[in-house]
């Protein structure tokens, strides 16, 4: 594994993906979810609003680093607080 | 009476494609990923340096020139191939031995290796010894793709036409196929134009074939790097310089991994946004059908 190049926060982030993944697996198998629309213009699964809150979570984190010198971390957190929004009411 | 069995079988018939696609993709994506967060010597030597290469990405000014050339040029594509190949497939014989000679002499631009198409149209494009260069000399255009950024831009973009155009052409002409004679008959009792057939039979009917045509073509321009390398080598200047190329420039021409590797990820994210929008927009125009 060492030709990878691992790092902690990069071990970390796809650890966190992992788990997200698996979670939601579990979620989906223990209570399927049904199509509805919430406030994004169209009609969404639970992993729709998935794929989308970590793609815009990514752009989110790209803006940050882009436009601002503000810490990574507070990204991080609004990204997360997204995510809820958006799993919730997406 | 016998009842469906529901299990979980199928998930083993895909494993194997799982393990392909991790070790050919999500394996050296995540190897990506690591390379991007620090300065990379050598294989032994590596420092964290965090965010540093994204924001340097994000703010270097031949990349913002890149992908929006990028973008020109994608959909500058798309906008031609997509009419044309439709128009192509509607001309197609549909029966007897001039639909296979058809077949054949429209896939013939596929069965050819991008750097070969790039070769052919660097020698075709040539006033002096290429048929196309000899063309416009003689209409009286002034017509040089190595000096001239615009011609440089219509050879690209003519060379793209003539090798993919025919895949666009080939997957409308499989999608006209499979449309059942019923829907023709139908029309002809109604005594439907040739645009009201082409309109509300065949186009709808054409619209799956149309997302894995417009996708394939999308991805394809983003990503594409051989045809202009070998064609323009991205000049003159930078004129025809794609993100693929500028990609490759920074990875192995100056082995900066790094800034490379976090150039990669943008990339990736921006392609991934935009097959994102596409692929909703034409399912919803479909649902909403």
């Amino acid at each position: 594994m060492a030709w990878m190049s691992w790092t902690l926060p990069t071990a970390l982030f796809f650890i966190g993906i992992a788990v997200i993944l698996v979670g939601m697996t579990t979620w989906q198998l223990i209570s399927p979810c049904v199509e509805r629309r919430g406030f994004l213009p169209l009609a969404t699964t639970r992993g729709d609003r998935l794929f989308i809150g970590l793609l815009s979570s990514a752009f989110i984190h790209l803006a940050f680093v882009a436009l601002t010198d503000v810490n990574i971390a507070v990204a991080t957190a609004l990204c997360a607080l997204w995510m809820i929004i958006l799993m919730r009411w997406g | 009476m016998q009842t469906k069995v529901e299990n979980n079988k199928a998930w083993f018939l895909v494993m194997p494609v799982f393990l392909i696609v991790a070790f050919s993709a999500i394996i050296p994506l995540m190897t990506v990923v690591n390379y991007s967060v620090q300065d990379i010597f050598d294989p032994y030597t590596r420092y964290f340096v965090g965010t540093e290469w994204f924001k340097q990405v994000m703010l270097d000014s031949r990349l913002h020139e890149a992908l929006l050339r990028q973008f020109i040029y994608s959909f500058t594509i798309l906008i031609i191939e997509v009419p044309l190949g439709i128009c192509v497939a509607l001309m197609m014989p549909t029966k007897g031995r001039g639909a296979s000679l058809a077949l054949i002499l429209v896939a013939i631009p596929l069965l050819i290796p991008w750097n070969v198409v790039g070769t052919i149209w660097q020698i075709f494009g040539r006033a002096d010894i290429g048929l196309f260069g000899a063309f416009m000399s003689s209409i009286g255009v002034d017509y040089n793709y190595a000096s001239d950024p615009t011609d440089a831009w219509l050879t690209v973009v003519l060379m793209d036409v003539w090798h993919w155009t025919p895949l666009v052409a080939l997957l409308c002409y499989s999608g006209l196929r499979a449309i059942p004679e019923v829907y023709y008959q139908a029309a002809r009792i109604d005594q439907a134009s040739r645009w009201a057939v082409f309109r509300y039979i065949q186009l709808p009917k054409l619209t799956n074939v149309l997302i894995i045509g417009v996708l394939l073509r999308f991805m394809d321009s983003f990503m594409i790097y051989t045809e202009p390398f070998v064609l323009t080598g991205g000049g003159p200047g930078s004129s025809t310089t794609f993100l693929s190329q500028s990609l490759v420039q920074q990875a192995i021409g100056q082995f900066d991994l790094g800034p490379a590797a976090a150039f990669s990820l943008v990339y990736f994210l921006i392609i991934l946004l935009v097959c994102w929008v596409f692929y909703t927009t034409i399912m919803n125009m479909q649902k909403d059908k």
